[in-house]
């Protein structure tokens, strides 16, 4: 039977890895594979041969530029050695055949600055919005109560009942639409997958800490119109298991941690539709 | 020609960055200001064509949703002042090399030798701001003119002048380099005025060795046939110099001491390392005998243990605290990415899996006059807590325990210590992970960033006090990235075996790395014109001794460096060979083909007697205060939390990334909102697994007012007792130990000397009994020992501080336990008694006293009780433990009650006491810090096995969790000494650090 192969880029500032590769495990991949930029630079894996695209967190050159500005530079200029094309073109394959990609954190920040999200008209290489520093100017480790929208097309947040419980580790968070049209497309097409909320994932907050970066529309997270590509400032991979809750101590928690679903409906999805 | 591209942000998008400047200078400055917005600078300059430029402008260096980019032309406009802050010309750019790389990605060509990119910020000041005024917002919060330059220009000069003129902050030093000979034929005088001149740090007996040295007929013949003259080249003083710095050889811990305790008794102690550090692990791992669990200690980079069949663990801990004394941003960053490649560079190489750190300041409200070479408290927390944001964070290594620690003594030199821990597999190619060799005929390899004059005296530095002439060059800047690109790296050429051994470049640079790895074979031979260098004109002894960072020094077999260099190539990594190890008994050093330097291993390593130390111990006597009997503690109680050593550190905290790598367990704060002081972290690292590392520390500088052997003997057993409240288990557990002290040698300068070396002395007896005493064996450590300020007025000596580090396991990590109470009902016990010690105590701080009553750890005691806890943990009887230590009962009941948002009732006739019945009163019950006691929580249906497992310990059931958002306190009259809603001890407790 077929594999279902997942891929986590790293290098050049990569941190999550190594649990965003055992999250995929735990939701059902078949394989894993944490590849160095360098060995889809080279040539000796290429993004084709995989089913699932993780982009995940960390601060990708140091976020120097701007959060995951240089990577964003560096996805569309860098060739590959052994091929003649340019990376990019590898992206926009995988992106083609309709494989999901999911971005967390930085991964999210690269996603909307190269213009993979929200990527309306299926135009994944025009920026039109932006994740910018928190409004309280600090980098924040907190746990946030994030509310689904239940008609977003996102394949990755299907049967989350009314939301889910997840750090957020970021300096960079505040969503910012480029105009108001996006701000209302990104609503109007129920693109704004995920917005922080008080702890019964009530209304959506513009107060700190429940919305810990100022974002416009409280948005934590956003999915293109084909729910394929989604990205979130969260951390799904933090929470798998239930002693990653902070409060794991005190309350009575199912096994399997809130954030593994994500991951559950993505090798699904490669499942029914990929293999 | 170099050209300037601006970034600004568009009108309507906030300024985060702007605002907190703006909220600074309000806060610290007071002075008007009304608006601050902020433009980043790039100042290009390579050879790009005007498309090119503008291409870059609105690529990789905007984002065009919230940013305008101009080239060429001014961004500011409607301000007041501009203020323009860039490096000094030398200083690392972090943010000029991201720049650089995205400009070369774009135009797909790199740029030439000299060409760079150059970063700086505007700030634009609107208000009512004097020319005066701008100066100090510029060089007292926006500038540390050590490391940075700054312009000022008001509106009207800006709009004369058309904007800020470019400017280049390149190095331009003479390309021609030298390599001086000194003449050590010459007075003592001489002898000194030389070593103090060069920052050698070395003693005028140091000086008379090395003269002697060179006198020797065999070594002036050997030296002719390598083409050397008689006198020592600077090269080879300078080699001399880190490696019998203080900072590197630890002399005063190899030292012969000659004790006197207050009775008369003398002893002659040869090396405290040796009586005490190293014989404490050696016995230790003797009494645990089949069950002992070190396999490296004190050889390598870190100590290493066993953490199971298939893994082991690394740990250490290191300070860096003169160069966060000169640049808190910048040392501080330093001194975490610096620990990180101390476990990194450990047996084969060990991936990072978390950071600690605990730093030591004055009051960061402290209003009073400092001396001038001193930066003001609250710019060093700023700088430090924000240097170790970035190297942790960027890292991706979650920092995961620490602690802030306040003492006005510390803003003579503040203390930041940083640790980080790694795994790697127990075995490696077959070889145990933790051993590494050299072969002669290996290549001396070099990896990571390039070699300029930054960090150059480091190592001496840090082996002085500090003083108006502490150098410039010692300051380096940490680049975490090009860090971590080289981890990533070498952790695959490790798998493969492509290298044979490891180490850190660190203080001393390539001369102590290599120097020691040297020392490992018998020799090298090395050329330092093969070394990288960022920008031309370095003299060989700097190469050789600069300290710049993100450097590991390797020994690779000839046959294996081909794959060893194309792997780095692809992942974007610099290699150097810089020559091969030798056999040959020479530390032999080229540049080019002309030797510079030729000295024989073993008198590099051995050539330096013992340092003579006088030790007189003469106990202090401190005014004993009256204890005040009262009625009511509860503002006593409000005052404690609300104390800086107390208070909620939350808003430091959570700048730190404490869960990244997905292994996160117990975190720094718990509870039902998650803002609960934990006491130890836990920390899950091999994902697929449930076996946890538990850490935690101990460090009380207050008690070595009144005793270190008590002081010591404490802050081990906070460790311990933290470690253990979490539920770490006795079964595996070690320790490291970092000293942090006042100059300790007799001296003019230091007329004390022989009473801090004897403080010395009896921290380290503590450290063996209480050590021994709880199976704790010593698996590395450091030692930091001239942390003092003298400006040839004012001395500022630091408390002698011991930070001791607890590391160890938890079989099942599902069993670990929190400080929060869980639910109403559950029986309060406090384990342990409780006694009238309340001397160096908060409680008599915050009256102004230091008191003599200390703490005393009984070891027996403690260790039998605290293996009874841990059965109970075991069991999965204990719903919370918190430990008890600064503020004593009344503070951890008090946070344990509001982080679990439960009340409690507490009897204080039915805690245990010790002792005098005299000293027993409310207050001493309240407040003491008695050691070893836990204050813990247990359903009332496990009571009965609770006490069970605990019977034959002191123990007692002082009170129950209640429904009631209330802390209630009888005292031993029967009234209620205490009352307090939950709300009111937990503002009181968060407020004060909370807008930092």
């Amino acid at each position: 039977m077929a594999r279902a192969r997942a891929i986590v880029i790293t290098g050049n500032g990569t941190n999550c890895e190594i649990e965003a590769a055992h999250a995929c495990r735990l939701g059902g991949f078949d394989e894993a594979v944490i590849a160095h930029i360098s060995d889809l630079l080279s040539g000796d894996l290429r993004l084709d041969d995989f089913h699932f695209l993780n982009l995940t967190g960390g601060f990708l050159d140091g976020d120097d530029l701007g959060s995951a500005k240089a990577q964003a530079n560096r996805l569309k200029y860098a060739r590959v050695d052994e091929l003649s094309e340019h990376l990019i073109d590898q992206l926009l394959r995988f992106i083609q055949a309709g494989k999901p990609i999911l971005g967390v954190c930085n991964g999210f920040q690269l996603m909307v600055k190269m213009g993979l999200l929200p990527g309306f008209d299926g135009n994944h290489l025009q920026q039109v919005a932006t994740l910018t520093f928190n409004d309280c100017g600090r980098f924040q480790d907190r746990w946030v109560y994030l509310k689904n929208n239940p008609a977003s097309p996102s394949i990755f947040t299907r049967g989350i009942e009314k939301g889910v419980y997840l750090p957020i580790r970021h300096g960079e968070g505040k969503f910012v639409a480029a105009s108001q049209e996006v701000m209302e497309r990104i609503e109007a097409g129920n693109l704004a997958v995920l917005k922080y909320s008080g702890p019964g994932y009530g209304e959506p907050t513009m107060e700190f800490p429940e919305n810990p970066n100022g974002s416009d529309h409280a948005i934590a997270g956003i999915c293109d119109e084909s729910g394929l590509l989604m990205g979130l400032m969260p951390h799904p991979e933090a929470f798998v298991h239930r002693t990653n809750h902070p409060r794991w101590t005190r309350e009575v928690l199912p096994e399997e941690g809130d954030g593994l679903i994500l991951f559950r409906n993505a090798a699904e999805y490669v499942r029914s539709k990929l293999l | 020609m170099a050209r300037r591209i601006e970034i600004a942000l568009k009108d309507h998008i906030r300024d985060p960055r702007g605002e907190r400047i703006k909220r600074e200078i309000e806060h610290f400055l007071h002075l008007p200001v009304e608006r601050v917005r902020t433009i980043d600078v790039y100042t290009v300059d390579a050879e790009l064509g005007y498309a090119e430029l503008q291409q870059v402008a609105a690529g990789p260096f905007s984002d065009q949703v919230i940013q305008d980019w101009y080239l060429d032309t001014p961004a500011a406009t409607g301000f007041d002042y501009l203020v323009e802050v860039g490096l000094r010309p030398g200083v690392t750019d972090n943010v000029g090399r991201t720049a650089r790389e995205a400009v070369e990605y774009l135009t797909g060509r790199p740029f030439r030798a000299g060409e760079g990119v150059y970063t700086s910020v505007q700030y634009l000041l609107s208000g009512k701001l004097a020319p005066a005024d701008v100066e100090s917002i510029s060089t007292g919060l926006l500038c540390n003119t050590l490391i940075q330059r700054y312009t000022i220009l008001d509106a009207a000069t800006f709009a004369a002048n058309k904007g800020v003129s470019v400017s280049v902050p390149k190095v331009l030093g003479e390309i021609k380099t030298t390599v001086k000979e000194i003449d050590l034929e010459v007075s003592d005088q001489e002898l000194m005025r030389i070593s103090k001149e060069g920052v050698l740090a070395l003693t005028l007996e140091e000086m008379r060795i090395i003269q002697s040295h060179f006198r020797d007929p065999q070594v002036v013949t050997a030296r002719q046939s390598m083409g050397l003259g008689p006198r020592p080249t600077d090269v080879e003083l300078e080699a001399l110099a880190q490696t019998w710095s203080e900072h590197c050889k630890h002399k005063i811990f190899s030292g012969t001491v000659q004790y006197e305790d207050e009775t008369g008794n003398r002893q002659e102690i040869k090396s405290l390392f040796k009586s005490f550090i190293q014989r404490t692990t050696k016995d230790v791992r003797e009494k645990l005998g089949d069950r002992d669990f070190c396999l490296s200690v004190f050889k390598d980079n870190a100590g290493v243990i066993r953490f199971n069949d298939d893994w082991s663990l690394v740990f250490k801990v290191e300070t860096h605290n003169s160069p966060s004394a000169l640049d808190p941003y910048g040392g501080a960053l330093t001194g975490i990415v610096g620990v990180n490649r101390d476990p990194f560079g450990t047996g084969q190489g060990a991936k990072l899996i978390f950071n600690t750190d605990v730093f030591c300041f004055a009051d960061p409200f402290y209003d009073k006059p400092l001396p001038s070479r001193l930066l003001h408290p609250r710019r060093i927390y700023e700088g430090v807590v924000e240097g170790v944001e970035h190297g942790g964070n960027k890292s991706g290594i979650p920092t995961v325990n620490g602690s802030l620690v306040f003492d006005e003594r510390f803003a003579g030199k503040p203390l930041v210590f940083c640790g980080t821990a790694g795994i790697m597999p127990a075995t490696i190619n077959g070889r145990p992970s933790h051993e590494k060799h050299i072969e002669p005929g290996d290549l001396i390899v070099m990896t990571g960033g390039r070699i300029g004059k930054d960090g150059i005296h480091g190592a001496t530095f840090s082996s002085e006090e500090l003083n108006e002439n502490s150098p410039v060059s010692a300051v380096q800047i940490g680049d975490p990235i090009t860090q971590k690109r080289m981890f990533d790296f070498l952790i695959r050429a490790r798998d493969k075996g492509l290298y044979n051994f490891i180490t850190d470049n660190g203080a001393g640079g390539l001369s102590s790395s290599i120097g020691e790895m040297a020392g490992e074979c018998g020799g090298c031979r090395m050329d330092l014109a093969k070394a990288p260098l960022k920008y031309a004109g370095l003299n060989p002894w700097e190469i050789l001794i600069s300290e710049a960072q993100e450097r590991m020094s390797l020994a690779v077999p000839p046959a294996k460096i081909g794959e060893f260099s194309e792997m780095a190539r692809r992942f974007g990594v610099e290699v150097s060979v810089l020559g091969e190890f030798t056999d040959s008994g020479y530390f032999h050093i080229l540049y080019g083909e002309r030797t510079v330097a030729y000295l024989p291993v073993a008198f590099m390593h051995e050539g330096l007697p013992p340092m003579q130390l006088p030790a007189r111990w003469t106990p202090p006597r401190h005014e004993e205060p009256r204890i005040q009997i009262q009625d009511d503690y509860t503002a006593e109680l409000t005052q404690l939390l609300a104390s800086l050593n107390i208070c909620s550190k939350e808003s430091v905290v959570r700048r730190y990334d404490h869960e990244v790598q997905g292994g996160s367990v117990v975190k720094p704060f718990t509870g039902a909102a998650n803002d609960g002081p934990s006491d130890a972290a836990v920390v899950r690292p091999i994902l697929d697994s449930f076996e946890g590392v538990v850490v935690a520390h101990g460090i009380c500088p207050r008690y070595s007012d009144i005793d270190t052997y008590h002081m010591t003997a404490n802050a081990i057993d906070e460790g311990l007792r933290n470690y253990v409240a979490a539920g770490g288990s006795l079964d595996m557990v070690a320790g490291l130990d970092n000293f942090c002290w006042c100059d300790p040698v007799l001296s003019e300068k230091t007329p004390d000397g022989d009473y801090k070396m004897a403080q010395l002395v009896r921290s380290n007896q503590a450290l063996y009994d209480v050590c021994m005493a709880y199976n704790l064996p010593l698996i590395s450590g450091k030692d930091s020992m001239k942390n003092d300020f003298y400006d040839g007025e004012v001395k500022i000596s630091i408390p002698p501080t011991l930070l001791f580090s607890v590391i160890g396991r938890i079989e099942d990590a599902r069993k670990a336990v929190t400080m929060d109470v869980k639910s109403p009902g559950d029986i309060v016990y406090l384990l342990g008694k409780t006694d009238n010690e309340l001397g160096a105590s908060e409680y008599l701080a915050l009256r102004g006293f230091v008191g003599n009553r200390i703490p005393v750890v009984n070891t027996a005691m403690a260790y039998k009780r605290y293996s009874a806890y841990h059965e109970a943990v075991v069991a999965g009887l204990v719903a919370s433990c918190h430990d008890l230590s600064d503020g004593g009962l009344a503070v951890a009941a008090a946070e344990s009650a509001f982080a679990g948002s439960y009340g409690m009732d507490l009897d204080l006739s039915r805690v245990l006491w010790k002792g005098d019945e005299s000293g027993r009163n409310d207050v001493t019950l309240l407040f003491s810090e008695s050691a070893s006691r836990h204050l813990v929580t247990v359903r009332p249906e496990h009571r009965a096995a609770f006490e069970a497992i605990m019977a034959g310990n002191c123990f007692a059931a002082i009170g129950v969790v209640t429904d009631g958002p209330v802390l209630a306190i009888n005292g031993l009259g029967g009234g209620t000494v205490i009352k307090a809603s939950l709300d009111a001890l937990k503002d009181a407790w968060q407020r004060p650090l909370r807008d930092l």
